[in-house]
């Protein structure tokens, strides 16, 4: 193990491994927290959260967006819930449950240290948003309401309509609203960053873009925080945003921050079937869908012909002769399995020939029992604004007929490698959120993404930064005029005039929406060693023609949309080709990470404990070569490791 | 399906814009409006790739067409077009990004403009500064606790219809629609379903006075107008927000301005 990859998990029981820590992490006093710049890039949950409770602490923060504001970001998307283990249904839930949950969902390869703190802040995150006036969804009785969601047996998820995302965004932002007003924190809109700049190894300041006029600009401070989300968009039809991008981890990852798990990425069972090669992104129907809806395929090769002749409907279709295939492979857990699972049973279903509509790549969400037996009023209060979604988009009344849906790219599990400080390779140098690698192991459960973001920017990154600062409090501001800084935006000007210099025949979205092909085929739900020594191939060879071939109009100094995706995308295509590597170098099926080879003989994931209990750690080497990979080994000392079972 | 477009090209703030038309064909009903305008920009790219054109001064006719957008899913609020006289275009409950080409007819010319708004100027062709909207609810449009050292979340009950009255406020996506759609560029509906929303709960009701006074003042100072009652922000915000949220914020800012 690289002597850089220190987990520093506390030593002791799991319940006081937080607690201990906080105690023997040091503080920064008030009067020198004044003294000390933070940089934080996002504003989503985890940007804009962490960004508002440093400023509350005292920091001078810089907060900056892609966007217009920080409202725009990729969390407002998140529709049905956060969890918490806050026990309020009585069901039996505890912060022990939670963590186990969590463990078990993402199939044994994430950190328990990490995850039990997860679990035991997610408590204090529902009560805050409370009190930042969230509207949660409530009782008659003016109590919290939870419903539930996929790897999880109990109601933990606590929801805002189909809009929960939203409101806990609606919530960090108004805390960051307020620390602006109050000047601690100075927001810095429509910016890109472009690079990070080190001094003496310790991570100083960002070189961005000012996407209005095009100008690079320098800022710098004592401690630089990432919170710009994950990098699906590699795919290029995904349900991330359409400026959601890998760009900033991959300038750290390349300034020597070591990336995790790379190719652990999310598929969600439950967004709206492509429709065409045109087609800029993908929608997500909430998971929450999945505690009412029942997900069906016809039973006979028959109807599906005439579903997709349209000479039938859905609806059309009796009982007897529809298969509810996850309530038959899985009984215990039915249409509320993990994500992972319920993607391979659909893309099973359809590779077995019963997609129900005209690709061949669509199962079917059906509410008609939960209508039946709750009333029409009940569903539309639940889900209301997803209903009105579905059918804007497809022009097709959910309420009737069952929706369509299949798996698409949704999350990235993996990210800038951190320790339990969130702090990556690169001293002072933190990521949170998306971002980083660090608690959902090979598959994330449903409505935690969003207890993530939050609980690493409320609650853990503003007291383990505190740690770092503590040393700092000495040190000067940092001098944008160092030849660090030179040095580095050189280096960002010259690579924008080179995708100028180009001047080839092919817009950027050409080798975007050719790599995005590329990684669903062979880097999508379902891998194997001849298909991924392929994409490799595949992906230098369109690195190559991206570079020879892209064409660039416009100008540097202005706003130019079509410069800002050419950088993303030049990452992009470096960042497929270092999933490929992790996915091919992990012989072994986990989670989200199904290899082929690895399988049981009914279809399911098989990992392999012996040899790939580890988070696998890469080191960039430079320009055309191999990156280096380094493995932090898992150690499970309180949950007994065992095969996901979720049929009974 | 073959279209016209009509479409507000300027090059950046201080130089004065104008319509361009451009021809579009062989688009699917089930095209986003979104998509239809990436399609359109492949097209000017494309056009612009043959160096000769470029060299020959066609260069600007060539430019894409620079608009806001990130989600395409109708809540991040980013999408802002203008589309045949209404803002996010003619369908009902929706922001551009969920407009579809199904709702237009074969060979239709159709017209697509920024926000136009005192309060919102141009940046580039399509993209407007939405700037000010972030200044007023920086004024007050929170609640001012910090995080940490709140009580259990089920302290306070609250009541059903309160927190869906509230959740209905809070909704709004910001896209400033409303405030395109005022003949008087007012962002009263905007700033209402903020002040409504937190003033609905318990947790917002403490400091509602000094939020509502913080925000109407900062909403004065940038310059938008007033409002004449015409609902039009009604009709065509995407997320369908009432206009009794600007009765409530009328009430809220008389009390405040009673007890001052």
């Amino acid at each position: 193990m690289s002597e850089k990859l220190n987990s520093k998990i506390p030593e002791g029981p799991l319940s006081e491994k937080w607690t201990k820590h906080k105690t023997q992490i040091r503080v920064v006093s008030p009067a020198n927290k004044l003294k000390l710049d933070i940089i934080v890039v996002g504003t989503g949950l985890g940007g804009a959260s962490a960004a508002a409770a440093l400023g509350e602490l005292g920091y001078n923060v810089k907060v900056f967006c892609i966007s217009d504001s920080p409202r725009r970001a990729h969390s407002i998307a998140a529709q049905g819930g956060i969890n918490a283990a806050k026990n309020y249904p009585n069901d039996n839930d505890s912060v022990y449950r939670l963590f186990y949950d969590t463990i078990k969902g993402g199939d044994y390869r994430s950190r328990e240290g990490n995850v039990y703190r997860l679990a035991e802040v997610s408590n204090n995150i529902i009560d805050l948003c409370v009190a930042q006036g969230v509207p949660f969804a409530r009782e008659y009785g003016g109590l919290l309401d939870n419903r539930s969601f996929g790897g999880s047996q109990v109601s933990r998820t606590f929801y805002a309509r189909g809009q929960t995302g939203q409101q806990l965004l609606l919530g960090a932002y108004a805390a960051l609203n307020r620390q602006i007003n109050l000047g601690s924190v100075q927001s810095y809109n429509r910016r890109e960053m472009l690079d990070v700049v080190l001094i003496d190894g310790e991570a100083k300041g960002i070189i961005v873009r000012n996407l209005v006029t095009g100008e690079i600009e320098r800022y710098g401070a004592h401690a630089v925080v990432i919170a710009t989300g994950g990098y699906g968009n590699v795919f290029f039809l995904s349900t991330n945003a359409m400026n959601s991008n890998g760009s900033s981890i991959w300038q750290c990852y390349k300034k020597g921050a070591f990336f995790g798990n790379p190719s652990f990425a999310q598929i969600h069972p439950t967004c709206i079937p492509v429709h065409g090669e045109q087609q800029s992104k993908l929608t997500l129907m909430s998971e929450s869908l999945r505690n009412d809806g029942r997900i069906w395929v016809p039973k006979r090769k028959e109807d599906v012909e005439k579903l997709r002749s349209k000479k039938i409907l859905a609806s059309q279709i009796p009982e007897e002769d529809r298969d509810y295939y996850l309530e038959r492979r899985y009984p215990a857990f039915g249409n509320l399995v993990p994500r992972d699972v319920a993607s391979r049973a659909a893309k099973e279903r359809c590779d077995a020939g019963y997609g129900v509509n005209e690709t061949g790549l669509a199962v079917f969400l059906d509410f008609k029992s939960s209508i039946a037996r709750l009333g029409k009023g009940v569903i539309e209060e639940r889900y209301g604004n997803l209903f009105q979604m579905y059918e804007k988009i497809t022009d097709v009344n959910p309420y009737e007929e069952p929706m369509m849906i299949y798996p698409a790219i949704h999350y990235t599990m993996g990210g800038l490698w951190v320790d339990y400080n969130l702090q990556t390779t690169i001293t002072g140098l933190y990521s949170i959120g998306e971002a980083n690698f660090s608690d959902h192991g090979g598959n994330r459960l449903g409505a935690s993404a969003l207890m993530q973001g939050l609980a690493d920017g409320y609650f853990i990154l503003p007291y383990t930064i505190g740690d770092y600062l503590a040393q700092k409090i000495q040190s000067p501001k940092t001098d944008i005029n160092h030849p660090a800084f030179d040095e580095a935006e050189k280096a960002v000007k010259e690579k924008i005039a080179k995708l100028f210099s180009v001047k080839g025949s092919n817009p950027v979205d050409y080798f975007h929406k050719k790599l995005g092909h590329i990684m669903w085929d062979y880097v999508g739900m379902a891998r194997d060693e001849i298909g991924l020594q392929g994409a490799i191939e595949k992906i230098a060879a369109l690195k190559e023609e991206f570079w020879k071939d892209v064409y660039v109009p416009g100008d540097a100094g202005e706003l130019n949309q079509e410069i800002e995706k050419a950088l993303r995308v030049a990452d992009f295509i470096e960042m497929g080709e270092l999933m490929a590597r992790d996915a091919l170098l992990r012989k072994e099926s986990c989670g989200g990470h199904f290899r082929e080879e690895m399988q049981t003989e009914d279809g399911e994931t098989k990992r392999d404990d012996e040899n790939f209990m580890y988070v696998s750690c890469w080191e960039y080497a430079g320009e055309n070569k191999t990156d280096i990979i380094h493995k932090e080994t898992l150690q499970y000392e309180f949950v007994k490791i065992a095969s996901r079972n979720y049929k009974d | 399906m073959d279209f016209i477009l009509k479409v507000w090209r300027q090059k950046s703030a201080r130089e004065k814009g104008s319509f361009e038309s451009y021809q579009i064909k062989d688009i699917s009903p089930d095209t986003s409006f979104l998509e239809m305008m990436d399609i359109l920009n492949d097209q000017l790219i494309r056009s612009g790739v043959d160096p000769v054109s470029v060299e020959k001064g066609c260069k600007g006719s060539s430019d894409p067409v620079a608009f806001d957008h990130d989600c395409r899913e109708g809540i991040c609020g980013m999408c802002s077009l203008y589309i045949n006289g209404r803002a996010h275009g003619p369908d009902d409950d929706i922001t551009t990004c969920q407009l579809h080409m199904r709702k237009f007819k074969d060979g239709e010319t159709i017209t697509i403009e920024p926000w136009r708004s005192a309060g919102m100027p141009v940046i580039k062709d399509l993209i407007v500064d939405r700037n000010a909207l972030d200044k007023i609810l920086q004024a007050g449009g929170y609640v001012s606790v910090n995080t940490g050292g709140v009580p259990d979340a089920n302290t306070i009950p609250v009541p059903r219809d309160q927190a869906e009255d509230s959740m209905d406020a809070a909704s709004c996506v910001g896209c400033g629609a409303c405030i395109a759609t005022c003949k008087n560029g007012s962002a009263m509906l905007f700033v209402s379903a903020r002040v409504s929303s937190l003033a609905l709960l318990p947790q917002g009701k403490i400091e509602a006075a000094r939020r509502v006074k913080a925000m109407v003042a900062k909403m004065d100072e940038l310059g938008f107008g007033a409002c004449t009652n015409t609902r039009a922000c009604e009709m065509e915000c995407p997320k369908s927000i009432s206009v009794t949220h600007i009765a409530r914020m009328n009430r809220e800012f008389l009390l405040a301005k009673l007890k001052d």
